[in-house]
């Protein structure tokens, strides 16, 4: 009985001890749907992250210590978010490069703001996020307002007097964007033909594609993931439908191409100007490409994301959150993402939303 | 009237993939009692395995199609059949003559283990296919309205109703189905009167788990987009099918999956897509509370 205690208080001292010497590295978190249907986009997380910690070790790291990534999984599930925030608090994380899913990064942020850990979500784009008056919480993608406004601007004008479909995939992000949509349609004076919500995870969407041929829809605009939007897309082309996809971000991944085939072809999504195609970058795209793979979609915005909470806690000597916020808030940075700073809300200044356009299994800017 | 056409043509196509998988519950039900909730991931492995099979093969001609789809189902159903198998022999048949309940605890488990089997070995995110089967009829057109019908709708309903006559004839006229009865009417008194208990109720497994590997080719080629996660909604919309229709009988688990198929695509083409499973379960409940044995079910023989 005492030989056990002793064991285990030696056990205890051990693990204590090893606690402390990690304590000489800053661990920082990159926090997506690593697994699940949206687990292109946690990959296209995870490599950013990845190949930024490298580089910033590579680099003598942050204030003479180095960085220490944890990944953290939350398949794009609000409940599984606010498990994974409170596993990172306990593995002490000073910052977290997350969620994906505005329906996870919501819930999750409320987690960090009570542990002030400065969090900047690459891709979450419904506007409550930042909206919700925490100063911890930053973006570097844009807000659905902005992008629902370039998306129903474009539709009333491409599409007047003809029939609009919006369909929604009822999530935070889906049914906001597609909101944003319809209100700045409606704006415009254009009124849309049909207005439905479908269920994400399922496959069968020929009700619904029955429904918009019926109701003669020249385009139809889609505020969800990619492998719902690629399934409308493909039974749409099969039931001999040719209307205009119109969608946003979340399309931003070959993923899509590899579902819809050519039934892809010409489809429009809204996304934010593309980094890769800064001529700045060129040497980094290059790292990533040898790497294994194209920095598609939300990557790049992950390594900027991580860059700018990095250049913040140089420039405030100290990773203490206060001082990082602050410094976030009153600076600008230099990222791959061009030269960046974030206003009073957390949100980012800089360019909103472009058109692109899949075409042979690519995306590129959309020209008219 | 184009309009119900084509929704009618929706409807059938997703109500026979519920009914191939729903016969699988059913038959499952009949001999032994029991729901086996792994069935909908036998399914989805199924869809794994013949998806792997036609990447394997690699891309084909247009006319070696048929063969490369028959060579799919042809392994798939085997290996699928082999899991049914062992599905069978380790977590049921330890079991049979524990209470119910335990089978039934031991059915979620297999349903859990052979996600996550899938969902390590494969991979989590989406697996895709291009379309092998494509193009079709227009009906009819009018207004500019086309009914279209393509050939892969075909395929999944001539499918569904040769699997459906045949397993029926395999029930009612041979020497195996007549085990099945047996057992289904009285395990004991089958095994006192020579009736090898353990091999019909294995082969009734390996029967469902080669139908849902037939449901999981469908699914593969008609959506070409599958995950590690499609047995489970699949899994309940097929059970549910199977209650519907009248647990244990067989036309009743295909006539089932119609129903619910058809009211899906009803229901979202005449009112709400939101509401569509809350339309199907609300008449479902209806039904069962006219007919708690389902449409086709013969109500329990009290044996005595």
């Amino acid at each position: 009985m005492k030989r056990s205690t002793m064991l285990m208080t030696a056990a205890l001292a051990v693990a204590v001890g090893f606690g402390a010497a990690a304590r000489a590295e800053i661990v920082v978190a990159v926090v997506g749907p690593m697994s699940g249907k949206e687990a292109a986009f946690g990959e296209q997380m995870r490599r950013g992250a990845e190949m930024a910690i490298a580089h910033l070790n590579a680099a003598a790291g942050v204030l003479g210590q180095k960085l220490k990534l944890e990944i953290g999984d939350d398949r794009c599930d609000p409940k599984e978010a606010v498990a994974v925030a409170n596993q990172m608090v306990g593995k002490k994380v000073r910052f977290v490069a997350g969620h994906f899913c505005s329906g996870s990064s919501i819930p999750a942020s409320r987690v960090y703001n009570e542990e002030g850990i400065v969090q900047i979500s690459p891709a979450s784009t419904n506007p409550q996020l930042t909206e919700q008056g925490f100063s911890n919480v930053f973006r570097v993608c844009g807000r659905d307002d902005q992008q629902g406004k370039v998306a129903g601007d474009f539709l009333a004008d491409r599409f007047k007097g003809k029939r609009i479909a919006i369909l929604h995939d009822k999530t935070a992000y889906g049914k906001g964007l597609a909101d944003e949509t319809k209100k700045a349609l409606n704006a415009k004076g254009v009124t849309e033909a049909l207005y439905e919500a479908y269920t994400a995870g399922e496959k069968d969407y020929g009700p619904l594609v029955s429904k918009m041929k019926q109701s003669r829809v020249d385009a139809v605009y889609v505020g969800g993931y990619h492998t719902e939007a690629g399934l409308i897309t493909r039974q749409m082309r099969e039931q001999g439908m040719d209307a205009q996809i119109v969608s946003g971000d979340a399309m931003v991944t070959n993923e899509y191409w590899a579902i819809t085939g050519n039934a892809g072809q010409g489809a429009l999504m809204t996304f934010s100007p593309d980094p890769r195609k800064n001529p700045a970058n060129a040497q980094i795209v290059d790292q990533f490409r040898r790497a294994g793979g194209d920095p598609e979609g939300y990557t790049l915005y992950t390594y900027g994301a991580i860059q700018a909470w990095v250049q913040a806690v140089t420039k405030a000597a100290k990773a203490d959150s206060a001082a990082v916020i602050a410094a976030l808030r009153g600076n600008q940075f230099e990222t791959v993402l061009g030269r960046i700073g974030f206003d009073r809300k957390g949100d980012v200044t800089a360019p909103g939303y472009v058109f692109y356009q899949w075409k042979d299994g690519k995306y590129d800017y959309y020209t008219p | 009237m184009e309009y119900f056409l084509q929704q009618l043509i929706n409807g059938i196509t997703l109500g026979a993939i519920y009914g191939l998988i729903a016969i699988g519950y059913t038959m499952v039900y009949g001999i032994i009692g029991m729901i086996n909730f792994a069935h909908g991931e036998i399914y989805m492995i199924g869809a794994f395995i013949a998806l792997g099979t036609i990447l394997a093969i690699g891309p084909v001609g247009a006319g070696a199609v048929v063969l490369a789809i028959l060579l799919a189902l042809l392994v798939a159903m085997m290996l699928t059949a082999t899991y049914g198998w062992m599905l069978e022999r380790v977590a049921y048949r330890p079991l049979r003559g524990a209470p119910r309940l335990a089978a039934l605890i031991s059915a979620i488990g297999m349903s859990i283990l052979l996600q996550n089997y899938v969902q390590l070995t494969q991979g989590a995110r989406v697996k895709t296919l291009q379309p092998l089967v494509a193009g079709g009829f227009t009906l009819m057109e009018h207004d500019g309205f086309e009914v279209s019908l393509s050939y892969m709708q075909i395929l999944i309903v001539v499918a569904t109703i040769a699997l459906m006559t045949i397993f029926t004839l395999v029930i009612t006229r041979t020497a195996l189905g007549r085990a099945q009865r047996a057992c289904e009417q009285d395990s004991t008194m089958a095994a006192l009167v020579g009736i090898n208990v353990d091999r019909t109720i294995a082969l009734t497994f390996v029967m469902g788990a080669a139908l849902a590997a037939v449901a999981g080719l469908m699914v593969t080629l008609y959506y070409g987009v599958i995950d590690f996660f499609i047995g489970f909604v699949a899994g309940i919309k097929a059970f549910t099918a199977a209650v519907f229709g009248g647990i244990g009988s067989i036309p009743g688990a295909i006539l089932g999956g119609l129903l619910i198929g058809l009211i899906e695509a009803f229901w979202s083409g005449y009112f709400s897509i939101e509401y569509k499973d809350v339309a199907a379960f609300s008449i479902l409940v209806l039904v069962l509370l006219f007919r708690p044995t389902g449409l086709l079910g013969r109500p329990e023989v009290e044996k005595v």
